[in-house]
C-alpha cells in the first residue's frame, strides 16, 4: 500500500459536537486509520499541522485566533472542508451578529448578574473577537462542506470514504435529512 | 398632529363595519398602520379574538409586508424608491442629504417619532425619479430643493393635506400611443356588444384575437376564460376575477397609467370576463405604493355604478351582477406572482401555492378564477368593442397586438411606449432618445440583459417576452451597480418559504457584494455560476428561479464587468480581517501584536 493519507481537524467557533459526531462513526475508526494518518487534531494533541491531504473544519470564525487557525490549514492542506453548520453558516454562535460586538462584552463582563470585577478583559492572552462570526467560506477558500448539526456519524462516513477513494461524494437523501 | 382616537376604538370600528372578514385582515392591517404608523399590540390581540386567528398567525402577515410595522414609524414615514433607475438619478445623494437635514438614521426614527427615513423596493415612478414615498402617498422628481422644502415641511409639522399639491403630482409621459391608447373610453361599448351579440360570439372574437396574458408570461387569455368558465358547471356564478395591479417588477409602470387614464376600460374588461366566465366577484389588487390612487378609483368604479355597468342586473339585464372591489398590497414583489396574490387577497402571507390546481379551477378561496393583467383587461374590452380582425392587424402572428413599455433609464424621453409586437430593440431605443447604449435590460430584475450585438432582437413572445419594463443603460454606466441592485432587491422580496431562495439569494448578493467591493477571485466567479444554477432549477416558484437571471446573464454576456474587479489572488477573504477587531481593540483598549491579524500567514 502507498503512504497513508494525512488528515488534519480543528474546531474554531463551535461546540465539539461535529468532532464527536465523527467518533459515532464507531468501529469504522479502525478502519479510518488504515487509511489514513491523523495529524494536528483534539484526537492527537498534535500542536502545530504538518503538510496534509485533507483539512476538517468545525465551528465559525469569530476570533483572531480562529482566523490564524483556519489560515494555517488552508495553507498546509490541499483540501479543506467546512464541517457542519457553523463552519457553513456560522450557526449558533452567528446568533451574535444581531448585536453590536460592545453589547455582547457589557453583558457578559460589566452588566450581568453576579459579575464580580466588571470590566471588559484585556489580558493579551485572549484571542480578540471579530465584531461579527463569519462562516469560513469568507475567510478562505473552501473546497467542500458537509452540512449538519451535527453531520451524523454515518454522513461522515459516507464522505470520508468517497474522498479518500477519489470518488465522486453523493449522500443519500437520509443521511442529509434533519427532522 | 392631531390627537388619535384610541386604537382599540378604532380596530373594532373596523371590524364592526365590515363584519369581521378575516379575508379582509391585510385590509384591516392597513388602515391601523396608516392611522398609527404601525399595529399596536392592542390590535393584534382584538383582530385575533375578533377573526378567531392566532395572535401568531397575524404577526406573521405583519411580519410579511414590508409596509406593516410592529413598532411606531415616524409620523412622517419616508420610503426612497430603491429601484436601479432611481440611483441613477442620484436618489442615494438626495437620501443621505434628507436623513442630514432632519438629523435621523436610515430606517430608524427619530427620537422624538417626527420622522422615518428608509428605503423601498421600486415604486414605479422610474420615469419621473428620484421617487418617495410619504404616508403611502408617492413624491416624484426630487432634486436639492425638494428636499429643502420636504425637510422644512416636516419641521413645521404641516399636515401632509397642506403640502404644496404639486409636490404629489404624478405625470402619465405617454409618449407613443398605437392601437389602445388612441381610442377613447369604451364607455361601456364593450358590455352592450356582449348582451346584444352574446358571450359566446364575444368569447369567440377574444379566442381569434390571440390575446395573451400581458403580465410576461403569455398565456392565451382565452383559454384561461375558458378553463375558468369550465371548471364548474353549476348555475351559481361563484367564479371570481381578479385584475392583477401588482406591478412590482422594476422597472415596470405602465398600469399605473392605465389605471390613472384608463381605469374605466380595465373594469369595463373585468366585467366583461365576468360576463362571459360567470363571476360575480371582482377584486382590484392594487400594490400599496399606488394607494394614491385609490380614491379615484373608487369613483370611477361609483360612476360605472351609476352608469349601470357594475352592480345588479348591468345594463338591465337580469343576472348579469357584478362587483368589483379594491384590496390594497403592502409592499410584497411576491405577490405579483397569481397564487401568491390569491394568498395575499384572503388576508395572508403571500407565500405562492403549489400548482396545480391552478386558479382557473381552485383560486380565491376555492372558487375558479381568472387573474390577468390591468392591460389584458383593458386590451380584452377593445377587442370587444372593436373586433379580433381590428386586433390582430398589429403585431407578428404568435404576438397579437401591441405591448405597452416603460421606458427609463439613459434616454431623453422616459416614459410609456405602446409598441405593436415585434418591434425591435434598436427600434425602441430610437425612439425614446437613447444613445450610446451599453445595454437594455427588458422585462424588468427578472428578465433578460441585452447587449448591443442582440439589439436587432425583437420584443415578442417568439423572441424576447417582456411584461413590460425597459431600462436603458448608458455607456458610462457600471452594469455591476444594477446586478447589485437586483441581487439585494431578490433578498428583500423572497417569500423565505424554500431554501434555494432564501438562502441562495443571500449567497448571491454576498458574492457580487464582494466582486463589488474588488475581493473577489476567480473562484468566487465559479461559486456564482454554481449557486445561481442551483437556485434557478431547484426554487419553488418563479421569483425563485428567476432570482438568479441578472447574475448568469451578465456573467454569460458581460463577463468584463466582473473581469474588471476581479482581484489577481485566486482567493480574498470577503471583508478586511483587521478592520473586524476595531471594535474588540477600541473596548478593551488592547493594541499588542495579538490585538492584530497576522500578516506573516
Amino acid at each position: 500500500m502507498t503512504e497513508k493519507l494525512k488528515l488534519a481537524t480543528a474546531s474554531l467557533c463551535g461546540c465539539f459536537g461535529c468532532h464527536m459526531s465523527l467518533l459515532d462513526i464507531d468501529e469504522r475508526i479502525l478502519e479510518l486509520v488504515q487509511l489514513v494518518e491523523f495529524d494536528r487534531s483534539p484526537f492527537t494533541d498534535i500542536k502545530k499541522i504538518g503538510h496534509c491531504d485533507i483539512g476538517i473544519i468545525e465551528g465559525g470564525v469569530a476570533n483572531a485566533e480562529n482566523v490564524e487557525v483556519l489560515r494555517e490549514f488552508r495553507a498546509h492542506c490541499k483540501v479543506l472542508i467546512a464541517f457542519g453548520a457553523c463552519a457553513i453558516n456560522g450557526g449558533i454562535p452567528a446568533m451574535r451578529n444581531q448585536f453590536e460586538l460592545k453589547e455582547c462584552l457589557e453583558e457578559s463582563y460589566v452588566d450581568g448578574i453576579g459579575v464580580y470585577n466588571r470590566m471588559i478583559p484585556d489580558d493579551p492572552e485572549i484571542p480578540m473577537l471579530l465584531n461579527k462570526v463569519h462562516p469560513i467560506h469568507e475567510v478562505v477558500q473552501i473546497d467542500h462542506f458537509l452540512p449538519g448539526c451535527p453531520p451524523s456519524g454515518d454522513a461522515i462516513w459516507t464522505f470520508l470514504t468517497g474522498l479518500i477513494e477519489g470518488r465522486p461524494v453523493s449522500l443519500p437523501y437520509g443521511q442529509i435529512r434533519y427532522d | 398632529m392631531v390627537a388619535l382616537p384610541d386604537p382599540e376604538d378604532f380596530t373594532r370600528e373596523l371590524l364592526v363595519a365590515s363584519n369581521s372578514d378575516r379575508g379582509r385582515l391585510l385590509q384591516y392591517l392597513h388602515a391601523i398602520q396608516q392611522r398609527y404608523s404601525h399595529i399596536p399590540e392592542t390590535s393584534v390581540h382584538q383582530l385575533a379574538l375578533a377573526l378567531r386567528l392566532s395572535e401568531s398567525r397575524i404577526r406573521g402577515v405583519i411580519g410579511f409586508y414590508s409596509f406593516l410595522h410592529d413598532t411606531p414609524r415616524g409620523d412622517y414615514d419616508i420610503l426612497f424608491s430603491d429601484s436601479i433607475t432611481d440611483h441613477m438619478l442620484g436618489s442615494r445623494v438626495l437620501l443621505g442629504d434628507l436623513c442630514t437635514r432632519l438629523g435621523v438614521e436610515p430606517g430608524l426614527p427619530r427620537a422624538d417619532g417626527r420622522v422615518t427615513v428608509d428605503v423601498t423596493s421600486c415604486t414605479g415612478m422610474c420615469d419621473q425619479g428620484p421617487a418617495i414615498l410619504i404616508n403611502g402617498q408617492a413624491v416624484t422628481r426630487l432634486d436639492n430643493f425638494r428636499i429643502s422644502s420636504i425637510a422644512a415641511l416636516i419641521e413645521n409639522l404641516t399636515p401632509l393635506d397642506e403640502w404644496p399639491s404639486e409636490l404629489f403630482e404624478v405625470q402619465d409621459n405617454i409618449r407613443r400611443a398605437d392601437i389602445l391608447l388612441s381610442r377613447g373610453s369604451c364607455g361601456g361599448g364593450a358590455l352592450r356588444a356582449l348582451v346584444e351579440k352574446g358571450a359566446d360570439t364575444i368569447f369567440g372574437e377574444i379566442a381569434t384575437s390571440g390575446l395573451r396574458g400581458r403580465g410576461g408570461a403569455g398565456f392565451n387569455t382565452a383559454m384561461k376564460w375558458k378553463f375558468c368558465r369550465a371548471a364548474r358547471d353549476d348555475e351559481m356564478n361563484d367564479r371570481v376575477v381578479i385584475c392583477n395591479a401588482d406591478e412590482g417588477e422594476p422597472g415596470t409602470f405602465k398600469d399605473r397609467v392605465l389605471l390613472n387614464s384608463h381605469a374605466d376600460d380595465v373594469f369595463e374588461g373585468m366585467t366583461l370576463c365576468a360576463g362571459i366566465i360567470g363571476a360575480r366577484h371582482g377584486y382590484l389588487y392594487l400594490r400599496g405604493e399606488y394607494l394614491y390612487m385609490k380614491h379615484a378609483l373608487e369613483e370611477t368604479l361609483a360612476q360605472r355604478r351609476r352608469d349601470g355597468l357594475l352592480g345588479q342586473n348591468i345594463l338591465g339585464q337580469a343576472g348579469f351582477d357584478f362587483d368589483i372591489e379594491i384590496h390594497l398590497g403592502a409592499g410584497a414583489y411576491v405577490c405579483g406572482e397569481e397564487s401568491a396574490l390569491i394568498e395575499s387577497l384572503e388576508g395572508k402571507r403571500g407565500v405562492p401555492r403549489v400548482r396545480p390546481p391552478f386558479p382557473v379551477t381552485h383560486g380565491y378561496l376555492g372558487k375558479p378564477t381568472v387573474v390577468n393583467n390591468v392591460e389584458t383587461f383593458m386590451a380584452a374590452a377593445k377587442i370587444a368593442l372593436e373586433g379580433a380582425n381590428w386586433f390582430r392587424a398589429v403585431g407578428t402572428e404568435q404576438s397579437t397586438g401591441t405591448k405597452l413599455h416603460s421606458i427609463s433609464g439613459d434616454c431623453d424621453r422616459p416614459g410609456i411606449y405602446e409598441f405593436p409586437f415585434g418591434v425591435s430593440i434598436q427600434q425602441v431605443l430610437e425612439e425614446c432618445g437613447a444613445a450610446d447604449t451599453l445595454a437594455v435590460q427588458v422585462a424588468g430584475a427578472a428578465g433578460s440583459t441585452i447587449p448591443p450585438a442582440e439589439f436587432h432582437r425583437s420584443i415578442a413572445f417568439e423572441d424576447i417576452s417582456s411584461g413590460g419594463s425597459f431600462m436603458v443603460f448608458g455607456r458610462h454606466r457600471d452594469l455591476l451597480d444594477m446586478v447589485q441592485n437586483f441581487s439585494r432587491f431578490f433578498v428583500h422580496e423572497s417569500c423565505g418559504f424554500c431554501t434555494p431562495c432564501r438562502v441562495g439569494g443571500v449567497l448571491l448578493k454576498d458574492l457580487v457584494d464582494k466582486v463589488h467591493a474588488g475581493r473577489a477571485g476567480t473562484a468566487d466567479i465559479q461559486e456564482l455560476h454554481r449557486i445561481g444554477t442551483v437556485v434557478k432549477l431547484t426554487s419553488h416558484c418563479g421569483l425563485g428561479t428567476e432570482a438568479a437571471n441578472p447574475v448568469l446573464d451578465t456573467l454569460g454576456k458581460f463577463p468584463s464587468i466582473y473581469e474588471k474587479h476581479l482581484t489577481q489572488a485566486d482567493y480574498q477573504p470577503a471583508f478586511d480581517l483587521d478592520a473586524a477587531l476595531q471594535d474588540a481593540r477600541d473596548l478593551s483598549g488592547r493594541d499588542d501584536a495579538g490585538a492584530h491579524i497576522r500578516t506573516d500567514l
